[in-house]
């Protein structure tokens, strides 16, 4: 049963995300699978956001896509880290300045230099009111740091309403997942240009999804 | 259970209709190669022939399993329905945990209660324990903006999307006498009038379509459509009497009664719709839409078909 490439369990877990949440994939400015990696950059409001986008792309660029994800709450008990590590790939990043190491965007590159693409939450945390807040700079450095890679805006919609901050279960609503043309950083934008133009890119894409 | 004799022939004969539309369609795609004007209208048209043909093979499949699949196939519709309903629907975090019960406690209490045949909770789960419940747990949210529009919803969406749809396998559990184990044809009978009603009436108004019924509702409902429409769906039912336990006037009127309130179920569906200004349900079912789209008539015209032969017949 599994698709090429994904292990029996990540289609298992793709399948049931899709079955719940009936999953459309919108392909609005860029085609489902490119020649190059991605960084996959979207809103966020629940913890089963980088589970839908990851599901609503296709199995073959799913196997070659790892969202990022917090340490701190992926690392916290033995079944979700081995959610995120055996089933999703993640890569974890320490989100707290205090206890960070080294740089996560080391990581970051070098999953890229790799050939596989990432998935990331600008905003850094999970929207309680279903507002787009402001874009961490992260975006910005990794935009520099890996100026090759295409960076995919990505609407998530209904997903705070599926699964609210600090609910545990889920209710199953139609999800639509609207994917945009890429954001490039211009030669010597501004980081706060850059950032809201980004974010921009990312609420635009909810007026496409808005019905006629 | 397996399909009744009469059953197989009117799977037959739905066959033989949708091999015609089949064929229909792939003439007007000729057709229309050289009119690119036309070609939205045949491509939509294709699709959903093609969708029909996989609705009925659905319906022979959950026929033949008989009544514990019906059970589970009207309970996946009603939940397909009912998600659409509330993804239509705003509805905030306060309402998460009434939402959560209503999806997974209520719409499988109602079918399980269809399971055991125990009517009279049936009749009452939703109407009575769900209305008292629902308001109750939302309170808890501590929530008061717009308590009786969300508390409204959630239970109007539970009505039309459960209590109503869950009426249909219930008609499998009618012992009219005389009939015995042909329940089955009640469903079936019930089923393609309302749903050819739909299709005639796309049919007629497609055809004689002028004058709107209701231009603010649903712009492409028109006069011709609906007295076509439900008039040839009710001969069909008249055509069908000797399938049915009723006299020839009795299914003509029966089946009246259930393509008018069929499509007024849709005209309602459809203001709603409007007014959340949406255009479909969803994208489900290739062509009609989403559940909902294909089922908006079925909704209204099952819990009285069910009564009415229920307290007539029974």
């Amino acid at each position: 049963m599994s698709s090429p490439g994904n292990t029996p369990v990540q289609s298992l877990v793709a399948g049931i995300v899709k079955l719940i949440t009936g999953i459309r994939a919108v392909w609005h400015g860029c085609p489902p699978a490119g020649s190059r990696p991605r960084v996959y950059f979207a809103n966020h409001g629940s913890h089963l956001d980088f589970v839908a986008l990851w599901s609503a792309l296709d199995a073959a660029q799913r196997h070659r896509t790892r969202p990022v994800a917090a340490r701190d709450f992926w690392d916290a008990t033995s079944l979700r880290r081995w959610m995120a590590c055996a089933v999703f790939r993640a890569l974890l990043i320490n989100r707290d300045k205090a206890t960070r190491q080294d740089n996560p965007l080391r990581g970051m590159v070098e999953v890229l230099e790799q050939g596989e693409s990432l998935i990331l939450f600008p905003e850094g945390t999970r929207s309680l009111t279903g507002e787009t807040g402001a874009f961490k700079a992260g975006l910005y450095h990794l935009a520099k740091a890996a100026p090759d890679i295409e960076f995919v805006p990505v609407f998530l919609e209904n997903l705070n309403r599926i699964l609210p901050k600090g609910e545990m279960l889920p209710i199953p609503l139609l999800t639509t997942v609207v994917f945009g043309a890429p954001v490039t950083l211009q030669p010597q934008e501004p980081r706060e240009a850059y950032l809201e133009r980004a974010r921009h890119a990312v609420l635009a894409l909810r007026q496409w999804n808005q019905p006629a | 259970m397996h399909l009744t004799p009469q059953t197989q022939h009117l799977f037959l004969g739905i066959l033989a209709v949708l091999a015609v539309a089949s064929v229909t369609g792939w003439i007007l795609k000729r057709r229309a190669a050289a009119r690119p004007a036309m070609q939205p209208v045949v491509a939509n048209l294709v699709a959903r022939v093609n969708a029909w043909w996989v609705m009925a093979g659905v319906l022979a499949g959950t026929l033949a399993l008989g009544f514990h699949a019906a059970v589970i196939v009207f309970g996946l519709i009603s939940f397909f329905a009912l998600r659409e309903f509330i993804t239509a629907t705003p509805t905030t975090m306060a309402d998460h945990r009434a939402l959560f019960w209503s999806f997974f406690v209520i719409l499988p209490g109602q079918f399980f209660l269809v399971w055991i045949q125990w009517y009279g909770l049936f009749a009452i789960f939703i109407p009575v324990y769900a209305f008292v419940f629902l308001p109750i747990r939302m309170t808890m949210a501590g929530d008061c903006k717009g308590f009786l529009e969300r508390t409204a919803r959630l239970q109007w969406g539970l009505m039309v999307c459960v209590f109503f749809i869950s009426h249909l396998p219930m008609l499998l559990t009618l012992r009219i006498p005389g009939f015995e184990g042909r329940s089955s044809q009640l469903l079936l009978f019930l089923i393609l009038v309302v749903q050819s009603s739909d299709v005639l009436q796309y049919i007629w108004g497609k055809m004689l379509g002028r004058r709107k019924v209701a231009p603010v509702l649903s712009p492409s409902k028109t006069w011709e459509g609906l007295v076509g429409g439900v008039l040839s769906a009710s001969l069909l039912g008249l055509a069908l009497t000797g399938f049915t336990p009723f006299r020839w006037w009795e299914a003509f009127g029966l089946s009246l009664l259930a393509t008018l309130l069929g499509f007024f179920g849709g005209l309602v569906m459809s203001a709603i719709k409007r007014d959340r200004g949406i255009k479909d349900w969803g994208h489900m079912i290739q062509g009609h839409g989403g559940m909902m789209d294909r089922i908006d008539s079925l909704c209204f015209s099952a819990p009285l078909f069910f009564h009415i032969v229920r307290h007539g017949w029974t």
